[in-house]
Formats: structure tokens, sequence, C-alpha cells
């Protein structure tokens, strides 16, 4: 962009609706905002249906239904049954907690083409130590509903110091529930994350083995299972291309209606987001303030404006700019050129130099702490 | 050619959708986390396999659509490699 040319804003291909904040788990590295939307404060039914219908004016072709927890929204299948009327692809990421038999007959009857089931380890104890539920029985039930309503099982686990060491036992739990697609995230440090970044940021030694493990699994698996490996940016030399560029493919509507970039700009609190109440999904995607800002290149500091990288990764992530030097328009600090490196190797440096004989405590995400106290 | 793959019946994967998008007039294929551009040829290829078809037959279909001959070359390779993608399922 840019060169005096007026540009028009690209189309967006994905929409990330989040329908909720509530959920059944209390993840040490929950990526929803510090602070919550409270249930009163949620998108109605007709407010979806509207806002479905401009994303698709927009360009948007897949839908991804997220929260919190989807299936607490007792008109999700209302909404995957008029993105099926527009064509639009619909994928359901969810924790598996209420996903019925009949749940799953009634979304997929509704048109839903996927969904997605996380897990926090290979066994109950995992998801009680970092999610603090004693539901992982109730993942065993969903993934097995989900293959029995046709519906391609993809699951996603993300991965940290306190469950790497398990990731073979981990890939045994996915193959054996019969998903086709598994996503393992190395934890993004946003957030609910970022507090808890201590307890999660693994060591140097953790992540070689877990590569080599990835690495093996995948040659034995083939096509069987396609293993994804999200990269752990804190050990990668270059950040990663946040999003593809800020407000570039997708967007992310908040349940209370508020649209973003991306799943954690919520977290910049020097910038307005508007709201899906106040402005058409268009003009907020095309012209509010906040998603012209950080598009094209125009905008870069250096290191980034005269770097030959900066088509490549934009700069990086702007929400993790901010949320490490509180300037969302600095470059990427986990990038070995940023003036502010020295916060991502200090933060490893402490993961590599500890020992883990006293645990840094975690911090769990619990509604009371979050959407009533502050 | 291989008369076996001539005879196999290909269909789109469940997690699969094919889309005319006329925002951009482009034809996409749609999965889970990704999005697929697809060329003219490949979109005829793909609307063609809902499992009702053998290969042989979506080769005569197409060689008549686009007046064109020896296109089983070409869609063989495309087939495979869609399937070896996940993107369709032979049977």
């Amino acid at each position: 962009m840019g060169g005096g040319l007026v540009t028009a804003a690209p189309q967006p291909f994905g929409l990330l609706a989040e329908l909720t904040h509530q959920c059944p788990l209390h993840c040490v590295y929950c990526s929803n905002p510090l602070q919550l939307s409270d249930r009163g404060d949620e998108l109605s039914t007709g407010d979806w249906l509207r806002v479905i219908g401009e994303a698709a004016g927009l360009g948007v072709v897949q839908v991804h239904f997220s929260g919190g927890e989807p299936l607490v929204r007792a008109d999700l299948e209302t909404l995957v049954a008029e993105c099926h009327r527009l064509g639009l692809y619909t994928n359901l990421i969810t924790s598996g907690l209420g996903l019925t038999a009949r749940r799953a007959d009634a979304l997929v009857s509704a048109g839903l083409n996927s969904a997605q089931l996380s897990i926090q380890g290979e066994a109950a104890g995992s998801t009680d130590l970092v999610a603090a539920s004693k539901r992982f029985d109730k993942k065993e039930d969903a993934a097995r509903v989900i293959r029995e309503s046709g519906l391609p099982l993809n699951m996603n686990v993300v991965l940290h110091r306190l469950n790497l060491s398990r990731l073979d036992a981990i890939i045994d739990v996915c193959v054996a529930w019969g998903a086709e697609r598994v996503e393992l995230a190395n934890a993004q440090y946003y957030g609910w994350a970022l507090r808890n970044r201590d307890a999660l940021m693994p060591t140097a030694d953790q992540l070689d083995e877990a590569v080599e493990v990835y690495r093996r699994r995948k040659a034995e698996l083939g096509q069987q299972v396609e293993l994804l490996w999200i990269l752990p940016d804190y050990y990668e030399p270059y950040p990663k291309p946040c999003m593809g560029g800020w407000a570039r493919t997708a967007l992310t509507v908040a349940p209370d209606g508020v649209v973003y970039p991306c799943p954690v700009a919520a977290e910049i609190t020097t910038m307005e987001f508007a709201s899906v109440r106040d402005h058409d999904l268009a003009w907020i995607w095309a012209e509010s303030p906040a998603f012209e800002a950080f598009r094209g290149t125009d905008w870069m500091p250096d290191p980034c404006r005269s770097c030959p990288r900066k088509e490549t990764d934009f700069g990086g992530c702007r929400c993790q700019a901010f949320a490490l030097t509180g300037d969302a328009g600095r470059t990427d600090p986990v990038c070995v050129h940023s003036p502010d490196h020295h916060l991502v190797t200090d933060a490893l440096a402490r993961a590599n130099q500890r020992d883990d004989v006293v645990q840094p405590a975690l911090v769990y995400r619990r509604p009371t702490a979050t959407v009533r106290g502050l | 050619m291989d008369d076996n793959e001539l005879m196999a019946t290909p269909r789109l994967a469940t997690k699969a959708m094919l889309k005319h998008d006329s925002v951009r007039d482009v034809e996409l294929l749609l999965l889970p986390e990704r999005v697929v551009l697809l060329n003219k040829s490949g979109a005829a290829i793909l609307g063609l396999c809902d499992g009702s078809r053998t290969v042989r037959e979506v080769v005569d279909q197409l060689e008549a659509e686009f007046d064109a001959t020896d296109l089983a070359g070409d869609v063989m390779t495309f087939l495979r490699d869609a399937s070896g993608r996940g993107w369709v399922v032979v049977s």
C-alpha cells in the first residue's frame, strides 16, 4: 500500500465469531482478553445474523464459531444454518464439553462442515492442571460424537513447559480418538498466558526433543493424520507474520460486538475498536481507524521499514509488541533486530536457568476474578 | 494409462467444500483451516468428483465440455495430487 495510490482494502476470507466468553474451562493460557464480556453484553441472534450476512458481502467464505465455549449459545444451530444458506464454510471450535450426539446431529443438519476439539494433554490430570476441569472424559465422548456425526475431527493442543515432554502420548490420544488433523500449538504469550509465562515457557532442550517427536510422528503417520506444528515464536529469530498482516485476511467479532483484526487485539488498550452495534462491518473493515492503523508497510518504524522481510512478516505481531513494550507500533520484540529483543531473551534465560524444584504458581482464569473483579 | 485408476470413483472429502466466490469471482476449495484458490480446470475436475462418476466418466465429460481430447493424463495427475492432499477420496 502507499505510494500515494488509493488502494482498496483487501477482502477478508475468515470470520472468527466469538459467540460468548462463557466457558467451562479456566485455562492458564486463555487467549480471551483479561476483561471478559458479561453474558448480558452478548450480541443477540439477530445481531449475529446481520454480522454473518455483512461478512459474506465483504468476501468472508469461512466462519469459525468460537468463544469461550460456543455450545453455550442455544442459537448456534441457527447461525450455522444461516452460514450454510449463504454458502459459507463453518467450523466449530469447542472444548467438547456439552457436545451431545443430539447437539452434534442438529449442527450437522444445519450444515456444519468441521469441528475442532481441544485437549490439554493426554490424560485427565492435564485438563485438571491446565484448565481446572475434571471433565477429560467428556472430551473423549465429544471426539466420538464428532466422528459418529460424520464430521471430520480436528484436534488442537496447546503445548508448553508442563506438557511438551508428553508429546508422544498426546499424539497417541489424538490418533486413538480418530483425529484427521492435529494442531500442535506452542503457547503464544498474550493475556492470561503472558501472566503465566514463567510457568509455561519451555526450555530449549524440551523444545528440541519435542521437535524430534513431531518429525518422527509426522513421518510415521503420513497421510493418516495431518500433524501441524505451530512455532514457539519466542525461540524463533524472526516474528510470525501474524494473521498474514494486520486487517488483511481475517477479522474477529467479540461476544459484545467489538470487531478486531486479530483474536487477541482487545489487549491493545491504546486503540479504539468499533462495534457492529454502531457501524456496519464493511465500514469497520475498510475504513475504521483501528483497521487502517497497521495495514501495509507505511506505518513501520525501523528496523522494519528498511528490512527486506517487511512483506514477509509484516513487522510481526502488533499485540505482542504492545503486550511487551506498551507500544503497538514497535517491531515485534521476537525479532532479533528489535531494539526490545532483550524482553524476549530475558524470559528465555529465566526459563532455561531455573530448575523445576519450585514451580511458579499457575493463575487460573476464573470468571469471578475477571468479569466482576475489575 | 492404468485402467484401474480410470475405473476408480473419486469424491470430494467430507471436510472439503467447493465454492464459487462471487465477491472475488474465483473458484475456491474450502477446508477446515485453509482456503485454496483453484484454477478453472481444477475447479471443473473437483466439481465432477461427487462419488457418482468414474475417473473415465469425469474425463469424458470434461473433454465434451471443453471440446478437448487427451485430458485423461492431466486429470489423473491432478486427482493423484488432490488425493494426496486429502481433498479427494478415491474408492
